[in-house]
């Protein structure tokens, strides 16, 4: 009986969830796809920054923070499916494209990332 | 005649359950509601849940947005009223309409109260950044944003909301300090004595620093909050304040158009306002024979009232003030309170336990053999039975000892044949044992559906355990479980036989087909797949087609995570029993790695704590030591005392048998861990009467074998499965025994709730009296998963996959595990 949005009107819901947040970052080529199996996650150092990528069983790649908000759980060790990962610690959720948590945590950053001849590549 | 037009002021917990109760019983108006909140109506209660990140906002809305429009509605939300004009009978909004009303319902709630603290206003209204009440949802939101850059945060008050928003910010900030002006926590409920308790509880346990007897006096910061500066000089440093130091009625409007107005709107006992005959109000806004609610019980009553009065069911319907009683957790610790909480007078009987080891302190207040004030701290095992004593003033046993102790009681649960009708069973939604029952005879059984009527549960939640004991109660052992519960996994729409069967039929091998094949839409879902991965391995054996991702991180490097993402590793020590050549290697490899911990399991074997991923599979090469499993939901241990090889009691070798049966099942995948004993008479010392598998040796070669043990979260001793009369035997229906219940059992339930559900008759009937003729199956299911066993630690010379034994950590940024010396 409860859907996930209550907000009453579309000024609110921008803005007080706005819709998806990309991190900036310079472009960074982080090494070949091939690094990351199907459906799992590898952790990148960008800068200072600690990157979870993910490749989605479709192939398609996600980047959010690799740190979780709630007690530093390695999200690239979380279990994943097309929407969210799941960090290993306590099992709470997050969505893969926007970092937005499924359970009132604080969001993960997420940032722009595509494959470019067999390298995943980050921002721009 | 056209409907009359009711228009609600207020859009929170009293508002929208009096218009429930309006719609109830057919009342027949043009219904607009305005609120200030720019959401439908949730459970307020539930922010404490929200903050704590145990909830999530999905789950704490009561009416959504389509129930308004389902029940034809006029919702204003986000739309604060800001006069209500009597002589024209309007109430005009901020968003500029102007609505006639024939009966008008304020229902506005409170807000924090505000103590004359200097420098805690924003530029505009309400309170500077950094600073927060906590009584919205865009409140908690607001906190969670903030304390995410923020190290420390200030919550001033220590009462229930205090505590509240103190343990909830713990969870997202490292350090919290509560400061409270009075002498003790929660001093409207609790004496100075159950209050020091509390304060006790919440610091050592919680870790929460707590000062009492000290006032905030200044907001520190230009621009950022810095701190707080309390009235004896006293500085802390913060990044976020909240504040929780009392709440006070939404009067104002009422106020302004000159309503009666004391603390809060003066209302009679039909919940109409003092002296008029259309405008009502009701909740914490609403001043009721000079009390004012801060709970949610009492408004229950009153919109029932309220209801009664306005759609003429009942003309005649009074609201006579509420007994207010608590049962709470709050910050994580029980707590109750009724009526008093001091003697008032000498005649007052006084009894009171006080265990500060425990942290648990009761006391009652007794005045004329009834019941008339008391407080728990620490165990609310015994606040139900109070409070019902305490509501209806029945005659108290002679021994009062009875009523604050568990005598004779083991559980200390009455059984619900034995609880009267009028019991409250849900105290946030008062909804009694009788309401329940009600919904369950008209059909209703599952106990989701009877929450979903009857509201039970919905509240703080504590009481969930209760409805569904009266639920099963009710539809007399026909409760039906909700289709969700019964799915072997959440994500894919089937019981555990369907499922199993489905995956037969098609031959689905792997969990990607199983997603893609018998979900609709194909929809993945992460929080099924390691569900899907044991039952697969269990039913194809060599066969399975093993997608890693599939695998929960443990199964994927074959350790468990740590606090810090380190692994833990714990070789295989078959029976507990072990050599010097290999005591050496592991105490060589621990200097060798400069192991943080190493220790003695409660599984009889040696556990390396805190090592790196990286480092995995070196170690376990220089171990040279097979798996323990103790990371994933598999076969684990079997534990196993001396026995007749040593012992002078011993009447069976129980370390041979042990070993034995730990040598053919380790490393089966099971739907919950799996933990044996044997032990080599019933004097137990390998505790096998409270192990999934329990075997007891009675001499002459036999040996009793018990099912559905456990010691864990949970006691309860083993069912008696069979006698066997050799060795052989055991190891024979251990097997069957374990492949019964892979097949059978729910994910992740253990035997200890599985036994007892299915019955231990019936799992003998098929175990050992092959009633159902399926043993052979499930001996060669079983041989076929024994055979495909392989030590996981051997996969080390090659990854399995590409970095799959990569760091994933920053591990600076992670609380370490500290390193012994
Ligand atoms: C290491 C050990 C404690 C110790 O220092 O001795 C241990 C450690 C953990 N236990 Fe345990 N349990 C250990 C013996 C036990 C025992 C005693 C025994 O085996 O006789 C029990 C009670 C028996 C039982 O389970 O029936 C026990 C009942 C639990 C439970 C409660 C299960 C239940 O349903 O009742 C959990 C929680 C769970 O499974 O959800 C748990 C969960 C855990 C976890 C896996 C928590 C986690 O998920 O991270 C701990 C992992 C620590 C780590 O960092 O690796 N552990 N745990 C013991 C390892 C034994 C071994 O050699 O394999
Ligand atoms: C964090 C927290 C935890 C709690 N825990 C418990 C608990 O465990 N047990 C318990 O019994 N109680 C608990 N309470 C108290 C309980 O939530 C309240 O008693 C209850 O919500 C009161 O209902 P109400 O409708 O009177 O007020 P509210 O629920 O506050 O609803 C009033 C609504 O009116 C709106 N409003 C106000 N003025 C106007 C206006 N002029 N125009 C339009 N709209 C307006 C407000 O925005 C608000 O949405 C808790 C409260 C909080 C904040
Ligand atoms: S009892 Fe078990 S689960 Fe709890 S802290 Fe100890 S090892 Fe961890
Ligand atoms: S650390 Fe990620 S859920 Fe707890």
């Amino acid at each position: 009986m409860t859907a996930p949005t209550q907000t009453a009107s579309t000024d609110d819901t921008t803005r007080k969830a706005p819709a998806m947040t990309i991190a900036p970052i310079e472009r960074t080529v982080l090494g070949p796809v091939d690094e990351i199996p199907f459906g799992e996650g590898r952790t990148y150092a960008v800068g200072d920054r600690m990157i979870a990528v993910f490749r989605l069983r479709d192939g398609a790649l996600r980047a959010v923070s690799a740190v979780c908000p709630h007690k530093g759980g390695p999200l690239a060790d979380g279990q994943i499916d097309n929407e969210i990962v799941l960090c290993p610690l306590h099992q709470n959720a997050f969505d893969l494209a926007t970092g937005c948590s499924r359970s009132g945590l604080p969001s993960l950053d997420s940032y722009r990332v595509w494959a470019e001849d067999g390298q995943v590549v980050l921002g721009g | 005649m056209s409907r009359q037009r009711l228009v609600v002021i207020g859009n929170g917990m009293a508002g929208a359950r009096t218009v429930e109760e309006i719609l109830d019983r057919g009342g027949d108006f043009a219904i607009t509601m305005f609120g200030d909140e720019p959401y439908g109506n949730y459970n307020r209660i539930m922010l404490s849940n929200l903050l704590a990140g145990v909830e999530d906002e999905a789950g704490i809305f009561l009416n959504d947005l389509a129930w308004y429009a389902d029940n034809d509605i006029t919702l204003h939300a986000g739309a604060r009223v800001e006069r209500i004009d009597r002589r024209s009978r309007t109430v005009i909004a901020a968003d500029g309409t102007v609505t006639p009303y024939d009966k008008l319902i304020i229902a506005t709630g409170s807000s924090a109260w505000v103590p004359p603290i200097s420098n805690i206003s924003g530029p505009e209204n309400g309170f500077r950044e950094g600073v927060f009440a906590f009584r919205t949802l865009d409140d908690t939101r607001g906190m969670i944003r903030y304390a995410r850059d923020h190290e420390r945060a200030v919550v001033i008050g220590g009462g229930l909301l205090g505590l509240e928003a103190a343990r909830g910010l713990q969870n997202h900030l490292g350090d919290v300090t509560l400061v409270h002006a009075l002498g003790h926590l929660m001093n409207m409920q609790l004496d100075e004595r159950a209050g020091t308790m509390l304060k006790d509880s919440v610091e050592g346990r919680l870790g929460i620093r707590v000062l009492v007897d000290a006032m905030t006096t200044e907001i520190l910061g230009e621009d950022r909050v810095e701190g707080v500066r309390l009235a004896d000089g006293t500085v802390l440093e913060c990044g976020l304040v909240v504040l929780a130091a009392g709440i006070q009625p939404n009067a104002g409007i009422a106020r302004d158009c000159g309503l009666p107005v004391d603390r809060g709107i003066v209302v009679d006992d039909r919940m109409l306002v003092s002296g008029e005959d259309d405008i009502y109000a009701v909740g914490e806004c609403a001043e009721h024979r000079g009390e004012l609610y801060g709970l949610v019980a009492p408004l229950w009553e009153q919109a029932k009232v309220l209801a009664d009065h306005i759609t003429g069911r009942d003309p005649r319907a009074a609201y006579t003030g509420s007994k207010v009683s608590t049962k709470l957790k709050v910050a994580g610790v029980d707590v109750a309170s009724m009526g008093l909480s001091a003697p008032e007078s000498d005649d007052d009987e006084v009894i009171v336990y006080t265990d500060p080891k425990r942290g648990v302190h009761k006391q009652l207040i007794v005045r004329d053999g009834v019941l008339v004030g008391a407080t728990l701290v620490g165990d609310n095992s015994r606040a139900a039975e109070l409070i019902r004593v305490f509501d209806r003033g029945e005659a108290l046993p002679e021994d009062r000892s009875a009523l604050i102790f568990n005598i004779g009681a083991s559980t200390g649960e009455t059984p619900v044949a034995e609880l009267p009708d009028d019991t409250q069973v849900c105290n946030c939604n008062g909804v009694t044992k009788a309401d329940i029952c009600a919904v369950v005879h008209d059909g209703c059984k599952t106990v989701s559906g009877v929450m979903e009527k009857t509201r039970a549960g919905k509240g703080c939640g504590t009481c969930k355990p209760l409805v569904q004991r009266i639920v099963e109660w009710a539809a007399g052992g026909e409760a039906e479980e909700d289709p969700a519960a019964s799915w072997y996994v959440p994500g894919v729409p089937m019981p555990k036989a369907e499922l199993m069967a489905a995956i037969r039929k098609y031959g689905l091998r792997s969990v990607s087909s199983v997603f893609d094949k018998l979900v609709p839409g194909g929809e993945h879902d992460a929080k099924s797949k390691m569900g899907l991965a044991s039952l697969l391995k269990m039913m194809w054996a060599d066969q399975y087609v093993d997608e890693r991702d599939a695998r929960f991180i443990n199964d994927r490097v074959h350790g468990n995570i740590q606090k810090d993402g380190t692994f833990s590793v714990i070789p295989q020590i078959k029976g507990g029993v072990t050599t010097p050549a290999e005591l050496k290697r592991i105490a060589e490899v621990a200097e060798k790695y400069q192991v943080p911990m190493v220790k003695l399991t409660g599984g009889q074997r040696i556990g390396l704590l805190g090592i790196p991923k990286e480092q995995l599979p070196a170690i376990w090469a220089d171990l040279d030591m097979p798996s323990g499993y103790a990371y994933a939901k598999s076969f684990r241990t079997v534990k196993t005392c001396v026995g007749s090889e040593f012992c002078r009691f011993g009447l069976g070798d129980s370390t041979g048998l042990g070993v034995a049966v730990e040598e053919r099942y380790q490393g089966l995948e099971t739907p919950g861990k799996l933990k044996l004993a044997v032990t080599g008479c019933p004097r137990n010392c390998a505790e096998a009467y409270c192990k999934d598998v329990g075997v007891v040796a009675i001499g002459a070669g036999k040996w009793e074998i018990y099912v559905g043990g456990a010691a864990g979260a949970h006691i309860r001793k083993g069912d008696l499965l069979a006698t066997a009369e050799s060795a052989e035997e055991v190891l024979r229906l251990t097997g069957r025994f374990l492949q019964y219940y892979r097949e059978n059992a729910n994910w992740l339930e253990r035997t200890y709730a599985w036994v007892p559900r299915v019955g231990i008759e019936k799992i003998r009937a098929v175990v050992v009296d092959d009633a159902e003729g399926i043993a052979e199956a499930l001996d060669a299911a079983m041989e076929a998963s024994v055979q495909a066993y392989q030590d996981p630690w051997k996969e080390r010379a090659e990854p399995a996959t590409p970095g799959q034994f990569r760091t994933s950590l920053p591990l600076t940024a992670l609380p370490r595990v500290p390193v012994r010396s």
